[in-house]
Order: C-alpha cells, then structure tokens, then sequence
C-alpha cells in the first residue's frame, strides 16, 4: 500500500460500501453505529436493537459474510465492505428463502425480535453444507439471545434450513 | 446508548498511529476490534476526544513464524487465529483458548492485539500470555520496546503502555513438540467471561513425571495471574491425580476477587482449584499422547 496523506481527524465522513448488493454512499457523523445507520439512514429496520452493548446479538448483521454485532461498529468503518441484512434475502412476503421457510414451518419465532439475527446467522452457518449435530447449533447460536426462548425451534428451522439448502444445491 | 461525540481517524501507516498517539496522549483511544471499547463508548465509560481506528493498518496484521517465536500482530483477528492451523501448531495453548472469547459475532471483529491492551482480568489472551511467558511488543515516539507480560499487565483494565504508546505485536514462545497444553474454562453461560480459567502447559520426564509446568488463572484477581505454589509443587512430581488435585488446592491463595455479583469468594476459590486440577490433568494427558506420538514414529 502506498502511503497516503492521513486524512484528519473529523466528526464527520462520507462513505462508500455495499449493502445488500447496492452500492451507497452517504456521509455519516462519525460516531453513528452501523446499527443506527442501517436502520435511521437506510431504513433497514431488521437491524434491532436489543442492549446497544455486544450483549443480546439482535444487531447482528453479515459483514463481508461474516456476522458481526452492528452496534459494535462505527458506519465509518463499514467503508469498502459489504453489508447484508435480512432484506436481502427474499423480495417480496410470497417468495421466502428456503431459510425464511423452514422458520415459518418449524414455527422459530414468536415475537420475531431476534429472528433476522438468527435467520443471517443460521445463513452463514449452514454456508459450509456440513451436517451439525443438535448441540453444534445450539454452540453456533449462542451469541444472539431469543427473550422469548424458543431455542428448539430455532435449532429445528436451522436443521431444516440445512437440509433444505442441501437437497436444493441453493445456496444459502 | 450511543457513543459521545469525539473526532475519528484512520491511519493507514503504524507511524501515522503512533504520530497521532503523540500528539493526543490520553485524550486518545485506539479504535481496534471494538468489542470492548464500542461497548464502554455507548454506556458513556469512555468519552476520548480521539478515537484512532487502526483497522486499515495492514503492517498490524501478519503472523509470523520463526523456529522459537510466534508473533502475531495486533490486529490480527481472534477468528483469524482460531483456524490457522499454523498458529494452532506453534502455539497449541492458543488453539484451545481462542474459541472461549466471547461469542464468534465478537470474534469476527475482536484482535489478538485489543484484547492484551484492554487488560481484562478475566480474558483469555492475557492470561495465555502470561501462562506462557509471551512478550509484548509496543511501540510509541521513542520506538519500540519489549515487555515480558507478567510486567505488562498492572492492575484492573490497566497496562504498562505509556500514553504515547500501542501494543504492536506479542510474541509467543513456540511450544516444544512433546509438551502437553490444557485449558479449562467455567462460565456461567456459552461466550460468557470466565468466572475461572486455567491455562496449562506440562513437559514429562522419561519417567512420566512433570518436569516443567506454567499454570495462569484468569477471571480471579485484577491481572491474569501464576499459580507458582502450583507449579513448584508439582514440578518433579508424578503426574497421578491424587497429585494433581493436592497440589491444585494451593490455587486458592491466587484468587483476590472478592464477591461479586457473579460468583462468591469462596466459589471462585473453588472454582479455581478445580479447573487447575482438569486443566493439569488434561495437559498431562495430552504430553502422554505426544510422548507416544513421538517415539512410534
Ligand atoms: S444490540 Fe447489538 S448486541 Fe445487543
Ligand atoms: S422470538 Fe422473541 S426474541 Fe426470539
């Protein structure tokens, strides 16, 4: 890399990256969460927002297909990458992804408030193709809190998920 | 639950950073993982005037192998580290600690470098650290030093780095092949920070018996810490467990958190001497196994 002149330090910083496969640029205040800038600037409202401090995973988002939780992250350091949230997955109510599906079939959610975490992170899991066992999902979901509890049917929908991106050759 | 207004940079040069870290002294903060201080950012713990993303530094992020050290640059992710198999056998200590950090969502994000700065008691890189006697390099406007970890980590959240300074590597010692490494871990939910920790790492004698051994505690006092009464014990001592569990009762005397909110005194002394005595024994285990390994091949 070559060295370039350190931009200075600002409170405010225009911003380019990719969010479900768009392009944006905006400028940002500095101090806004990719949380809040998803969900305020980008109307991306799946992004919740649960504890604000790392601890319930509700914010959790896939960042160049990694999950990470957004209101651990500054927007500003988004820039350059890729964002994914849960809108990216279906179009519209009547043609859900197979992940989408098996949630609505395994009955995974009840209020719904953890579930595009669950849904982006069960994506990224069930990406591998391997076979996990019960207790594996039960490890991989840890990191995001259902206030509900209905974690059976979570691990449920994330086995279904898996078996159905498997016999359809989709790719999660 | 947001961040306090501060001015935000982004160097892409380490001598960039460490300009910046001059200039600002204490009134700046090294922005790397984030998963410790965005968390102190939202609930207002910390108010810098300058937040210094090191990110994009890309010097920061190597890990380099020579045949006695295993250095790892700070901004190194802790998920970089738990599927490198390079990492996982030079430092096999490392492999078995990495996946206890938080939740995979913070280590996706949190640095190898982030974690031994931000100094927590009862995380798990600092007390490998300690357990094995790494080196943490930093470096600030005068250049660069070295200071062995038992000196680097001083108190609660607190590290030896003077203000114009940031932790750029640590080094790891590469682990002999024949030794064994244990490391057990109790919380009180998956991701949680540990209410005790031990890390161990064991040689045996051609007798079976321990000639060397480190054991480091986290999650029981201020710092990461030596349980040296354990290790005196037991070095030179048969590997039995009876061994094991007498000697792991001196681990008691290490712990100097008191009640909390998680877990008693009296718990945590507990605790501690039992996960030494399953970390020691699962270290003893595996040197046993390498021991076999070794000389059928
Ligand atoms: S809102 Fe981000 S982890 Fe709870
Ligand atoms: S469905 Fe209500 S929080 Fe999970």
């Amino acid at each position: 890399m070559t060295t370039t002149e350190n931009p200075a330090a600002t409170d405010t910083r225009t911003i380019t990256l990719r969010v479900n496969g768009r392009e944006i640029t905006r400028t940002v205040s500095t101090r806004t969460t990719l949380a809040d800038f998803l969900r305020d600037d980008l109307d991306l409202v799946s992004v919740h927002l649960g504890c604000e401090h790392g601890v319930c995973g509700c914010c959790t988002v896939l960042l160049d297909g990694q999950s990470v939780r957004s209101c651990l992250m500054l927007a500003v350091q988004a820039r350059g990458h890729e964002v994914e949230t849960v809108e990216s997955l279906s179009a519209d109510q009547t043609n859900l992804h197979p992940i989408q599906e098996a949630f609505a079939e395994e009955h995974a959610l009840q209020c719904g408030f953890c579930t595009p975490a669950m849904v982006l992170r069960c994506k990224e899991i069930i990406a591998d193709g391997r076979t996990r066992t019960d207790e594996e999902v039960r490890r991989e979901i840890s990191g995001i809190l259902c206030r509900c509890t209905g974690y059976q049917n979570i691990v449920n929908a994330v086995q279904n998920a898996s078996r159905r991106c498997a016999s359809t050759g989709q790719e999660a | 639950m947001k961040p306090p207004r501060f001015l935000y940079c982004d160097p892409d040069t380490l001598d960039a950073a460490v300009a910046l870290k001059a200039q600002h002294g204490f009134d700046a903060l090294m922005l790397a993982g984030g998963q410790s201080l965005m968390p102190m950012l939202n609930m207002r713990l910390a108010s810098p005037g300058v937040l210094i993303d090191i990110n994009g530094i890309t010097d920061l992020q190597r890990v380099v192998r020579t045949d006695d050290v295993l250095e790892i640059g700070a901004g190194v992710r802790q998920s970089a580290i738990e599927s490198d198999e390079q990492v996982h056998a030079a430092v096999p200590l490392l492999a078995r600690a990495v996946p206890h950090i938080g939740h995979v969502e913070n280590r996706h994000r949190g640095t190898v470098g982030g974690s031994i700065a931000h100094a927590d008691g009862a995380a798990e890189l600092p007390c490998i650290a300690v357990t094995l006697d790494a080196v943490i390099v930093v470096r600030g406007a005068s250049g660069e030093r070295e200071i062995p970890a038992k000196d680097f980590f001083q108190g609660f959240l607190s590290n030896a780095c003077a203000p114009d300074e940031l932790v750029v590597a640590v080094r790891f010692p590469v682990t002999p092949a024949a030794a064994g490494t244990g490391f057990v871990e109790v919380a009180r939910r998956e991701g949680d920070f540990a209410l005790a920790a031990a890390a161990v790492q064991a040689e045996l004698d051609e007798q079976g018996r321990i000639s060397r051994i480190a054991v480091g505690l986290a999650g029981v006092a201020a710092t990461p810490v030596r349980a040296t009464a354990v290790e005196d014990r037991l070095t030179g001592a048969a590997a039995d467990p009876d061994t094991v569990a007498a000697a792991a009762q001196l681990a008691a005397d290490v712990v100097t958190t008191g009640d909390d909110l998680h877990a008693t005194a009296a718990y945590r002394k507990h605790l501690a001497t039992t996960v030494v005595m399953r970390a020691v024994l699962a270290a003893v285990a595996d040197a046993e196994q390498r021991t076999q390994n070794g000389s059928a091949s």
